[in-house]
C-alpha cells in the first residue's frame, strides 16, 4: 500500500510538471504548426529570470512568501518580452514554408539563445531556494514530501484549467479554435491571424517560462537546463498528440507514471519506460491519443 | 617544371637573391626566434550541463597558470618562462557536443590549429573516444580529468597520457574512510549517473564494499540519466528502502538538483550519504549542503589540498582572479599543465633546445613525476601513461561564521593505497581484496 501511493505521489508530481512545460509545446503547435525546439530555452529562461527576479525581491527586503509572486513576474516578463520578439522578428517570416525548416529555424534558436543566457547570465549557478521551503513538508506513510511539490500539482491543474477555458468557453478562445481548424477560412471572417499566432505562442512560451521558474528552487539554475526537458516534453506531447491539450495531461500522468513505476520496481529500466510506452502508443494509435486522424490533402 | 613562375618577381636575379637573403636574416633574428610558441589545444565544457562544474572552471584554471608560466612568475621548478623558453599559446575548444563531434574537433586541432599537444577532456565517453584518435594521428594528448579505468586498461597508447588517478582511487577511498571510522554499512543504496562514469563508479564502489564490507547488502541501484534534474521519485525511492549507507558519484547541475531536493527530504539524516566527487559544489550550495555528508573530490584538492608552497601560490592567483577557491577541475588542468610544462622542458633538454617532436614529448612524459598543488604526481601506471596520486576524504559541515562550507576529519589516502598496481586491472585488484596496498 505504502509502495503504491508512494509510486503514485511521484508519478503525479513528475506528470504535473511535465504537463505545464508540454502544455505550451502543443499549444504553439497547435495553432502555429511549429515544432517548437527552442521551448527548452524558453523554459531556461523562465528559470534564470525567477532567479533575477527572487534575487530583486530579497534585496528589496520583501517577506520570503513573496518569492512566489517573483515567480509569476518572472514568467510573465519572460513571454512579454521575448515571445513578440521572436514570434514578430523571425518566426513569421517562415510561416507557410515546410515544417521541417521551421524546426530548423527553431534549433538554431534554442543554440542562440543558450549563448543569450551565458551572456546575460554568466556560467556560474544560481539558487532560488526560498520558495522551496514556503510550504513544509508534509509526511505520508515513510515518506516525507516538500509541500512545494504539490503546490506545482495544484498549479498545474489551474493552470490546465485555464488554459481550456480559455479556448473553449471565451470568445477569444473560439477565435483560436477557428485559426486552428482553418486559419484561410478564419482570415476570410475577418479575423487577424497573425494576432492569433502573436497571442498563442505568447501564450506557450509563458507556459514554458512559468515551468522553468517553478522549477528554479528545485535545482541549480545553470547552462544546460533547457536541454533534458525538452526531450521528455516531446515525448509528452507525441503521446498525447501534438495539438491536443487533453492529450498533454493524459501524456504527462501516463510517462509520470510510467517512470515512477520503473523508478520503484524495475531501476534499471528507468529511462527506457518512458519510450517504450511512447513506442507502444505510436503503434496503436500513430497520431497520439487525442489526435484525430487527419485525411491527406492532395 | 617550374612551380612558382618566376614572373612574380620584378628586378634582376640579383635582386631575387638579395630579398631571399633579407628575408632569411630577418627570419633568424633573436626577435622572431622568440615569437616561436608551443601552442597547446585546451578542450573542455564551455557550454552545456558540464560547463559551470567542470568545463569553465578548469579553462580559467589553465587561463591563470599559463599567464603566469608565460610571464616565468611560477614557483620553482616550473619558473621557465612559457615552456622552456617557448612562449604558450592556448586555443581553447568546447568539449559540448558529443564524442562525434569532439572526434572531428580533435583532427581540426592537430591539422589546422597545428597544436603541439592537446590537454583536454571531462567526458568518459569523449576520452573513450578521442584517445585511438590521437593515437592513430601519432600526436601527443593529455587526458586531464575524465575518470573511467578503462582507458589504458582496455588499451595501450604511445601518445596518449591522463595525469590524474582513474575512478576507482576515489571510490576505494571512500570505503576505506568508512572501514577506519567503523561507520555502519550492512545495507547500502546507490544512485549514479547512467553512462560510462556511473556505470563504473557504482561497480568499484559495490567491489570495494564486497572486499571491506562482506556482509553488507546492496539495497537501491538507481540509474538516472545524466541531466534528469528532477529527482523527486528517486529520493522516494531511496527511502522506501533507508539503508545505512547511500553511495553517489552525482556531480555538477545532477549533484546540486539532487542536494537541493533530497536535502529538505530529510534523506542525509535517514542516511550516512557518500558522495564520489562532489566538492565543487560546496562554494556554490554554502548552508544548503547538509552536515555531515562524506564526500571525496577525486584527488587531494581544494579544501583537502595539503599545505604546500605550490598550492599557496597555486591558491592564491585562483582566488585572485576569480573570487572563489579553487575546486578539483582547475586542480586537475593545473597538474596536466604542471606535467606537460616538465615534459616539453626534459625533452627539449634532450634534443638541443629545440621544440619536441610529439615522440619526444611522449617519451619525456612516460614514467615522468612531478609535484602539484595536490601531492605528487606519478605517471605509474597504464605503461607509464596513467597517473597515480594521493587522495583525500572529508566530511561537511557548514561554518556559520566564515559562510562557507568547510571539511571536517579529512584523511589521506597514500595513491598505493588506493590505486590498482601497474599491471593489474581496478576490477581485477578489486575482485582479489586489493592486494598490495600499501596503506600505512
Amino acid at each position: 500500500m505504502n509502495l503504491a501511493s508512494t509510486i503514485l505521489i511521484d508519478g503525479l508530481t513528475y506528470a504535473s510538471w511535465l504537463f505545464i512545460v508540454a502544455l505550451g509545446l502543443t499549444l504553439v503547435f497547435g495553432v502555429l504548426k511549429i515544432l517548437n525546439i527552442a521551448h527548452g530555452s524558453f523554459y531556461a529562461l523562465g528559470a534564470y529570470a525567477a532567479a533575477s527576479f527572487v534575487g530583486w525581491f530579497a534585496t528589496l527586503k520583501f517577506a520570503p512568501a513573496w518569492s512566489i509572486v517573483a515567480l509569476l513576474l518572472a514568467a510573465v516578463a519572460v513571454a512579454a518580452l521575448v515571445a513578440p520578439l521572436t514570434e514578430r522578428g523571425l518566426l513569421r517570416f517562415f510561416y507557410g514554408r515546410d515544417e521541417v525548416l521551421l524546426v530548423l529555424v527553431t534549433y538554431a534558436l534554442f543554440l542562440i539563445l543558450e549563448d543569450v543566457t551565458k551572456l546575460v547570465w554568466g556560467a556560474n549557478p544560481y539558487y532560488v531556494s526560498a520558495p522551496y521551503g514556503l510550504f513544509g513538508n508534509v509526511e505520508i506513510g515513510p515518506q516525507v514530501y516538500v509541500g512545494y511539490d504539490f503546490v506545482l500539482v495544484g498549479l498545474a491543474l489551474v493552470i490546465g484549467a485555464a488554459v481550456w477555458w480559455g479556448l473553449n468557453r471565451t470568445r477569444q478562445g473560439k477565435i483560436v479554435l477557428a485559426v486552428i481548424h482553418s486559419e484561410e477560412v478564419a482570415a476570410s471572417m475577418g479575423i487577424n491571424v497573425s494576432r492569433v499566432y502573436m497571442l498563442a505562442f505568447s501564450i506557450g512560451i509563458f507556459l514554458a517560462a512559468i515551468g522553468g521558474a517553478f522549477t528554479a528552487p528545485m535545482i541549480s539554475v545553470q547552462p544546460g537546463v533547457s536541454v533534458g526537458v525538452i526531450i521528455v516534453s516531446f515525448a509528452v506531447v507525441i503521446i498525447g498528440g501534438l495539438g491536443s491539450i487533453e492529450g498533454a495531461a493524459v501524456g504527462a500522468l501516463i510517462v509520470g507514471l510510467a517512470r515512477s513505476l520503473a523508478v520503484h520496481l524495475a531501476p534499471v529500466a528507468e529511462l527506457f519506460s518512458i519510450y517504450i510506452v511512447m513506442a507502444a502508443v505510436l503503434m496503436v494509435r500513430p497520431e497520439g491519443l487525442f489526435q484525430q486522424t487527419q485525411a491527406r490533402k492532395i | 617544371m617550374h612551380a612558382f613562375p618566376t614572373k612574380r618577381f620584378h628586378g634582376s636575379p640579383t635582386t631575387r637573391r638579395g630579398i631571399v637573403a633579407a628575408l632569411a636574416c630577418i627570419a633568424l633574428t633573436p626577435a622572431a626566434l622568440a615569437q616561436e610558441t608551443f601552442k597547446v589545444g585546451i578542450v573542455s565544457f564551455l557550454s552545456g550541463q558540464a560547463a559551470e562544474s567542470f568545463g569553465i572552471p578548469a579553462v580559467n584554471g589553465a587561463k591563470v597558470l599559463i599567464e603566469a608560466f608565460n610571464a616565468g612568475s611560477a614557483p620553482a621548478p616550473y619558473n621557465k618562462v612559457g615552456f622552456g623558453g617557448l612562449k604558450i599559446e592556448p586555443v581553447y575548444v568546447d568539449e559540448n557536443g558529443g564524442a562525434t563531434k569532439q572526434v572531428q574537433e580533435l583532427r581540426n586541432l592537430y591539422d589546422r590549429e597545428k597544436v603541439d599537444a592537446v590537454v583536454g577532456y571531462v567526458g568518459s565517453g569523449d576520452c573513450l573516444a578521442v584517445a585511438p584518435v590521437a593515437e592513430e594521428m601519432k600526436r601527443f594528448l593529455i587526458l586531464y580529468d575524465c575518470g573511467t579505468p578503462r582507458i589504458f586498461e582496455d588499451a595501450k597508447y604511445s601518445y596518449v597520457f591522463r595525469t590524474a588517478a582513474h575512478a576507482t582511487m576515489d571510490n576505494v577511498a571512500l570505503v576505506q574512510y568508512l572501514r577506519a571510522r567503523n561507520i555502519k554499512a550492512d545495507t547500502f543504496n546507490m544512485i549514479n549517473q547512467d553512462y560510462a562514469w556511473g556505470q563504473d563508479s557504482r561497480k568499484d564502489f559495490l567491489l570495494a564494499m564486497a572486499k571491506l564490507y562482506p556482509s553488507a547488502k546492496p539495497q537501491e541501484d538507481l540509474l538516472p540519466k545524466f541531466g534528469a534534474g528532477q529527482y523527486g521519485t528517486e529520493i522516494s525511492a531511496l527511502m522506501a528502502k533507508p539503508a545505512d549507507v547511500t553511495h553517489s558519484s552525482l556531480w555538477g547541475g545532477d549533484l546540486q538538483a539532487f542536494i537541493l531536493q533530497s536535502g529538505p527530504r530529510g534523506l542525509f539524516k535517514r542516511t550516512q550519504v557518500v558522495l564520489s566527487a562532489a566538492d565543487h559544489v560546496l562554494p556554490g550550495l554554502g548552508d544548503k549542503m547538509p552536515d555531515g555528508a562524506i564526500l571525496g573530490a577525486r584527488g587531494a584538492y581544494g579544501l583537502m589540498a595539503p599545505k604546500s608552497a605550490l598550492n599557496d601560490w597555486w591558491w592564491g592567483i585562483y582566488q585572485k582572479a576569480y573570487n572563489v577557491y579553487p575546486v578539483q577541475a582547475p586542480y586537475r588542468m593545473a597538474q596536466s599543465l604542471l606535467g606537460l610544462k616538465l615534459a616539453v622542458e626534459k625533452a627539449m633538454a634532450g634534443n638541443g633546445g629545440k621544440k619536441p617532436t610529439g615522440e619526444q614529448l611522449a617519451d619525456a612524459l612516460t614514467n615522468l613525476e612531478w609535484d602539484s598543488p595536490a601531492g605528487r604526481i606519478r605517471m605509474a601506471n597504464g605503461d607509464g601513461h596513467q597517473a597515480v596520486q594521493d587522495t583525500a576524504i572529508g566530511k561537511t559541515r557548514y561554518d556559520a561564521a566564515k559562510k562557507m562550507v568547510v571539511l571536517d576529519d579529512i584523511q589521506r589516502f597514500a595513491a598505493d593505497c588506493v590505486n590498482p598496481p601497474p599491471t593489474t586491472k581496478s576490477e581485477d585488484w578489486l575482485k582479489a581484496g586489493m592486494p598490495g596496498a600499501k596503506c600505512n
